[in-house]
């Protein structure tokens, strides 16, 4: 008991000073910059450019011999359609994001913006800032207020400045409905910060005590500080709100991007904000503190029971409850336990993680240590997809830098608690990111799955007790414990907790990475934030779960996404993939290439999945080649519901969702293809009907020089034919027609 | 697993990389390591030879055919050298009625390899793929990124002999 | 002790088991024979075929049998609709992406897939589309593998793993491409592959038979110029009866007998001769050891399988290797060199049949240390019981109801000491009945050495022989023999050491008869049946210690002379090397 009495309290106190020495060091530092420009250092904004954008302001600088303009490196924003991005922070203003970065844009934003004061408002991302603004106000919108007067705070701004004969290009409103930033200030409607008034600003000597916060719940709150504050530059005490690093650091990083404030993030809260390669600047925000908490007063049974409060479920996949999974761990009988981060996602088209790994490596880390202390374990694997080399650079220099720091390794933080982790490489298997065929690839075996039970926590690694949970599953741990779980708990829908985040692609105007509180509508994902489809199309489905999910249908839009309402109406929530499709797409085809994947991805290990993917893709072949035979599409279904009920592990008995779904919803594109042998969206080439159309031919043969199999005739200056005989739909000549005379048909 | 091997045995693996693998080896679970060392001989010698794969089996103690078992179930582990040059040919429908199998057969015979092989100074790599979506180009082969169409069995020598002059160059 | 017992219901009838229990031996205990394929119960769980599937209540998929233990309260259905037609399914899928062969196939009517498919009831073929294809792989002297009748059910990768502690087969790639070779793909020959046919035994269909010699034996058979000799091993008359239905344990070396003579072979001797002459010579290289200060421990060298197997492993321990011939090499070498100057006939027209339970004889045959200077093999062809069974067949003759009888002399007679060599252990037991003799000069009281005897995996005792003590051990299936070789290795002292590849020795060797309907092999049961008749063979028979066989003692007064002399060392003894590719 002594020794308990003398553990508490001296490990926080031991931290503080840790993190004291870290602020003060970062302070130093931020007193002798102006200017901080931030730019992407991630794969995907490397590959967009952003290390090119880097060298130009580098030189930059140099010319310039400006000390007080420096670079900072951040991980990716999640806003890929817009990358490379840079943002321009500048203490006491609202910062400035440029998207699409360009060395030639880098020269204009270095002259006009860092040097002349004037951003350049056509490089700005998404373009919603103005000019000139004399007053610039944010927004943030208690989503969880529960009081009276709801109202809409930007709105009753706006109108009252234009009243008051203020010109509505001098104001910038900036709005932010995000539930997750009121922990300390639930009773707020609104949370509102005023940055200094033009004037005030132009002498670069502004700091962060410039910036005025107020809470705000009644209407009338709002009206007092817009005419006292705004109007005649009267503070109003009363109404001042504590400052709060939440709210400061979501506005440093998202500004007023529409993009980023319908979102909630919690496991991207430090991506594109700190350096990922620099552990302070993860320490400056709290980082490692939820570790220090946990280590310093709790026992492994209450961190086991404050992550079952918090409802926090595996955001791998499946959804499994996360505390339930690690009292499982704690409680098993072998003393050597280990624990795991899946760090393979490997579904396409989804890359949360990366982007955590790449961006805030050491959250991942900070989780690890508090599930080992509360499951026991001493040890740890990271378990990375080779494919993300400079994921596995950024977790190595995480981990090397947190144990030189004293986060990991022996008695941790002075605590008698030991832990380390270690790297360990996939080297591209999909079926990896299943447990126990991730565990036989860290034995260094072929990545295949056995049978459940017996369940990796009682008996995983070499037999030990073991506790696995995904990137973003670890990544939220810290989230618990900083801000309690009850706090958790309040976000999200019923039954799952907290945020999802969605990596959104395809036919939609915003791709990108989203977190929102789960039971967000899909509507909201998609539209509000994703920002609709482009190109004026209809919105026909989105696809959610990757290969193991399905398409849900226009109709089902408004469902609200969490765990158990997708797989209600046949999908998953899987890692987070969502991939929207418009009316150009055939279903028939996007399931196809579902399961072509996961018939290529299956470990062959289990008869379903190995031979009834096989058969399942040979039957779509012959639909989406016109060569359904009577009897396929129910042939499909068989297959789809022995392989979903009979499959070793859950990714076989999930492979057949993309058919079974696009079966649920679309069956009558199913029954064109079989039995009418069309293709209503012209996408199964070998359905597809070409015929010439006699009003618009003028007979220049082209066509028919480029048809492959020369079965277009026609005298020169004569209506051609297409012999449909001959034809194999290869599209040629409906692609060199200039005239728009060939139809699909 | 067994502890010795009876006689000296020279292996063709760096010295660096053998290090590597005994360090391995005197670590708990040392065939959890399997794929960790593969991804280093890949790394330094390309793909993963036959032979250096039984050598990592005899360092690490690991059962050869747990190693290639391993190495073939990985996508990320090339079994073959690969060519400096990606020979991919489209097997398409249109192609196919073109006389695509003629231009292979050029290709094969210019280049001296089978589909599916790398010429022995790793220059060329042949495969064969489905439809690049070329049709009107019809026969196509892509090389590397670069597309070459209307491909007839004579042009062959020349295409391949002007990035042999290229590279010798 | 209080077992923790476990209630469930089965198909609604109340069960009560232990914990640990799986749900298919639970059904098992309520008559009910869960369909299975992958599973095997002397091997670790796969769960891959996933044909054993049943419904529990509560659970959202349906759990194998065969890994799912029970738990208290679970209700479980076997057969419903729904699983009945799922098993069908994944029965039809096996098939479809298998040769359609059935009638010419080695397996017919002893294949589990077609048992099943016929169980389950796959009438029609709803999903059958592209077969994949495979070219068979036949570079082995002893084992033909058939890809395309591979349904990866992984039982040979575990039992040349588990049991054999080979580890020479693994899949490789993954999806519907996994196939089940050895590393690298390579060839069998090619391989670390101890030829021991575990792999086969295993197998529910023909994706590994043996590499069958009935074609050449016909031939030799038919062909008037030729004197062919036919010699069968001890463990083949303990189980060729199961081949025709008999009870296991029967004994039927007279039918045997009988029956090679009906198929036409000229003489039919007993491999016992030379398994007599083995102990003979071995015990004198064993007592020679000891007084000499020789490598000790002794190690036989009967089994091809284990020898192979040293020569990849375990090479540094090839000098404890005993340097007799097995008993096969040995009465082939004596028929064309003893036999043949006693029947004057020109060797260069003896053909020589083994009937071995075993399908590493087939590659001993073919090692060239067993060769004569002009490349012929000692044993013309080895047959295994199997393809013993399959001709006696092909021939139309009743084996069941024929009348016994006798090999042929000289070569045909043995001691009971000969015919515990299809035992494990019993090699041991008779090389000590012999040794002990002549050691102490006189009759032994009882030439029983019962510590020695029983089917498990790994025996080791200390004895007192003549005041020397001794501390012997007895190894079946190589995974049992790693763990006794790594303590030799470790500098333990063992004296003498008995190492058969098989499970059980030969009597569980890769070319006995499959097991009926339902049964399995590595059935260390039926092996104990199968060693009881032999060693009721030996408790019957007058004569028990090798050294006493008149024939032998014959063999040595007017050929071989001098026990361990020179012409005893050419014609009955060897050395071996070491191989590559290096096992590990």
């Amino acid at each position: 008991m002594d020794e308990e009495v003398e553990r508490v309290g001296k490990i926080l106190e031991r931290y503080t000073t840790v993190q004291n020495e870290t602020k003060e060091r970062l302070a130093k530092l931020a007193n002798e910059r102006c200017i901080e420009i931030q730019i992407g250092d991630a794969t995907c904004e490397n590959a967009a450019g952003s290390q090119v954008a880097r060298n130009e302001f580098e030189k930059l600088i140099e010319a310039s011999g400006r000390k007080d303009i420096v670079i900072k490196k951040t991980g990716c924003t999640g806003r890929c359609s817009a990358e490379p991005i840079v943002g321009v922070l500048q203490r006491g203003r609202m910062p400035f994001k440029y998207q699409s970065v360009t060395a030639e844009k880098v020269r204009r934003i270095f002259t006009e913006h860092i040097l002349g004061g004037q951003p350049v408002i056509d490089f700005l991302l998404d373009k919603k800032t103005k000019n000139k603004y004399r007053h610039q106000i944010a927004f943030f919108k208690n989503g969880a207020y529960t009081g009276q007067d709801v109202f809409d705070a930007a709105g009753r701004a706006a109108s009252r400045l234009a009243n008051a004969g203020v010109q509505k290009e001098e104001v910038k409103i900036g709005v932010s409905i995000n539930p997750g930033l009121f922990i300390a200030h639930e009773s707020l409607q609104y949370y509102m910060i005023i940055f200094p008034e033009e004037k005030a600003r132009n002498t670069g000597s502004t700091s962060d005590a410039d910036v005025t916060r107020y809470g705000v719940t009644k209407p009338a709150d709002l009206d007092r500080i817009i005419d006292s504050h705004l109007l005649k530059g009267e503070a109003q005490p009363d109404l001042f709100a504590a400052a709060d690093p939440l709210f400061d650091r979501y506005l440093k990083m998202y500004a007023d991007i529409e993009f980023f404030n319908r979102q909630t993030r919690f496991t991207l809260r430090n991506s594109g904000i700190i350096d990922p390669e620099n552990i302070d600047e993860y320490i400056f925000y709290d980082g490692f503190a939820a570790a220090a908490r946990v280590l310093d007063g709790m026992s492994p049974q209450e961190v086991v029971e404050a992550v079952k409060k918090s409802g926090l479920r595996g955001r791998g996949g499946a959804g499994f409850l996360t505390g339930l999974k690690w009292e499982f761990a704690q409680k098993a009988a072998t003393p050597k336990r280990f624990i795991i981060c899946n760090a393979d996602e490997g579904d396409p088209g989804a890359f949360m993680d990366r982007s955590t790994l790449e961006g805030d490596p050491f959250s991942i880390v900070e989780g690890m240590i508090i599930g080992a202390y509360a499951t026991g374990a001493s040890q740890g694997y990271c378990y990375i997809r080779a494919e993300y080399p400079l994921a596995i650079k950024r977790v190595e220099k995480a981990i090397e830098m947190a144990r030189a720091q004293g986060f990991l390794g022996k008695n941790i933080l002075g605590s008698d608690f030991s832990f380390d982790l270690e790297i360990r490489l996939g080297a591209g298997a999909f079926v990896c990111g299943e447990e126990t065929a991730l565990m036989h690839s860290i034995e260094g075996r072929r990545g295949q799955p056995r049978t459940r039970p017996p369940f990796p926590a009682a008996s995983g690694l070499w037999g030990c007790p073991t506790t696995i949970n995904n990137v973003e599953t670890w990544a939220n741990v810290p989230v618990i414990f900083l801000n309690g779980p009850e706090w958790f708990a309040r976000l999200g829908s019923e039954k799952s907790k907290g945020t999802k985040v969605f990596a959104l692609a395809g036919k939609v105007i915003n791709t990108g990475l989203v977190e929102v509180p789960m039971g967000t509508t899909l509507r909201e994902v998609i539209f509000d934030i994703g920002g609709g489809i482009p190109g004026g199309k209809v919105f026909k489905a989105v696809q959610t779960g990757g290969p193991s999910g399905g398409c849900i249908p226009e109709s089902l839009i408004d469902t609200e996404v969490d765990y158990d309402s997708l797989a209600a109406i046949g999908s998953i929530m899987g890692s987070g993939g969502m991939i929207v499709v418009d009316e150009d797409s055939c279903m028939v085809d996007v399931a196809k290439y579902f399961l072509e994947f996961t018939m290529s991805e299956s470990c062959g290990k289990c008869t379903p999945c190995r031979e009834g993917t096989l058969r399942m893709y040979e039957i779509l072949e012959r639909i989406t080649r016109g060569e359904a035979r009577d009897g396929d599409i129910e042939r499909l279904e068989r297959l789809a519901n022995l392989i979903k009920k009979t499959a070793l592990c859950g990714l076989g008995q999930t492979a057949p969702n993309p058919v079974l779904s696009t079966l649920q919803h679309f069956r009558n594109e199913y029954e064109l293809h079989v039995h009418s042998r069309r293709c209503p969206a012209k996408v199964c080439k070998k359905l597809i009907q070409y015929e010439v159309n006699p009003e618009k031919c003028i007979g220049c043969s082209a066509c028919a020089r480029a048809c492959p199999t020369r079965c277009i005739s026609g005298k020169p200056k004569t209506v051609h034919t297409i012999d449909a005989a001959k034809c194999i739909h290869c599209g040629e000549c409906f692609t060199t027609c200039k005239f728009d005379a060939i139809r699909k048909n | 697993m067994t502890k010795q091997n009876t006689g000296e045995r020279a292996y063709t693996l760096e010295r660096d990389l053998q290090d590597f693998i005994a360090s391995c080896r005197k670590r708990e679970h040392p065939e959890s390591f399997l794929i960790t060392v593969l991804h280093k001989v890949q790394a330094r010698c390309g793909y993963l030879s036959n032979e250096h794969m039984q050598e990592v089996a005899e360092l690490l103690g690991v059962p050869a055919s747990t190693v290639s078992g391993v190495a073939t179930f990985y996508h990320f582990f090339r079994l073959k050298p690969q060519g400096k040059y990606m020979i991919n040919f489209c097997l398409g429908t249109a192609c196919y009625v073109r006389g695509a199998p003629l231009v292979v057969d050029a290709f094969r015979e210019v280049l001296g390899i089978e589909v599916g092989e790398t010429t022995k100074d790793c220059l060329f790599s042949l495969e064969a793929t489905r439809c690049l979506g070329v049709c009107g180009l019809a026969p196509v082969a892509m090389i590397n990124e670069e597309v070459y169409g209307k491909l007839t069995p004579t042009a062959i020598p020349g295409i391949i002999d002007t990035i042999r002059r290229r590279e010798e160059a | 002790m209080a077992t923790n017992m476990i209630r469930l219901t089965i198909d609604g009838r109340p069960v009560e088991v232990e914990a640990g229990t799986t749900v298919m031996e639970a059904a098992e205990k309520t008559g009910i024979h869960i369909p299975r394929l992958c599973y095997h119960p002397k091997l670790s769980v796969e769960g891959a075929c996933r044909i054993c599937i049943v419904e529990v209540k509560g659970m959202r998929t349906w759990p194998v049998s065969c890994a799912t233990k029970v738990s208290e309260g679970m209700e479980v259905t076997t057969a419903s609709p729904a699983i009945r037609q799922a098993r069908r399914d994944i029965v039809e899928l096996l098939l479809d992406n298998h040769p359609m062969d059935c009638q010419t196939c080695e397996r017919d009517a002893n294949c589990e897939l077609q048992n099943l498919a016929y169980q389950l009831g796959v009438r029609d073929r709803q999903f059958a589309g592209e077969r994949k294809c495979f070219p068979t792989e036949d570079s082995s002297f002893s084992v033909v593998r058939n890809s395309e009748k591979c349904i990866l059910c992984q039982r040979c990768v575990r039992v040349c793993a588990e049991v054999q502690g080979v580890h020479n087969l693994s899949q490789h790639w993954r999806g519907a491409g996994t196939v089940v070779t050895p590393a690298f793909e390579a060839n069998m020959i090619d391989s670390v592959c101890i030829n021991c046919g575990q792999c086969i035994n295993v197998c529910p269909t023909a994706a590994w038979i043996e590499k069958s010699w009935t074609d050449e034996v016909w031939e030799a058979l038919h062909d008037p110029a030729k004197h062919v000799v036919a010699h069968i091993a001890p463990a083949i008359r303990a189980a060729i009866g199961e081949g025709f239905g008999l009870p296991p344990g029967t004994p039927a070396a007279g039918k045997t007998a009988a029956a090679l003579k009906l198929l036409g072979f000229d003489k039919v001797f007993d491999t016992n001769f030379t398994a007599d002459v083995t102990i003979v010579e071995e015990s004198h290289e064993f007592l020679d050891r000891v007084k000499n200060g020789g490598v000790l421990p002794l190690i036989t060298s009967c089994s091809p399988g284990w020898v192979k197997f040293i020569e990849h492993f375990y090479p540094d321990l090839l000098p404890n290797m005993s340097s007799c011939k097995s008993p096969m090499s040995m009465h082939s070498a004596i028929i064309k060199s003893y036999y043949a100057e006693q029947a004057k006939i020109d060797p260069a027209n003896i053909y020589v049949v083994s009937i071995m339970p075993c399908t590493a004889k087939k590659f001993e045959s073919r090692r060239p240390e067993f060769m004569n200077a002009k490349g012929r093999p000692d044993t013309d062809a080895v047959l295994t019981t199997r393809e013993l069974v399959w001709m006696i067949k092909a021939f139309g003759i009743d084996f069941v109801n024929l009348p016994d009888e006798d090999f042929d002399n000289p070569l045909g007679y043995s001691t009971g000491a000969a015919d515990i060599f299809g035992a494990t252990g019993g090699v041991l037991e008779a090389a000590l009945r012999t040794a002990a003799e002549i050691l102490t000069g006189a009759p032994l009281p009882s030439i029983d050495f019962t510590q020695v005897r029983g089917v498990v995996g790994l025996k080791e005792a200390e004895l007192e022989v003549a005041g020397i003590q001794l501390h012997i051990a007895i190894a079946n299936g190589l995974q049992n023999a790693r763990e006794l070789l790594a303590r030799v290795r470790a500098g333990e002292k063992f004296d003498i050491i008995e190492i058969m590849a098989c499970p059980g020795g030969c009597i569980g060797g890769g070319g006995q008869p499959y097991p009926p309907k339902g049964g399995y092999t590595i059935d260390f049961d039926l092996y104990k049946k199968r060693a009881e008749a032999l060693y009721a063979i030996d408790s019957g028979k007058e004569m028990r210690s090798s050294h006493k066989n008149p024939y032998v003692l014959e063999l040595y007064k007017n050929y071989l002379g001098e026990i361990g002399g020179h012409r005893a060392h050419e014609l009955l003894h060897t050395h071996y090397h070491a191989r590559t590719p290096r096992g590990i």
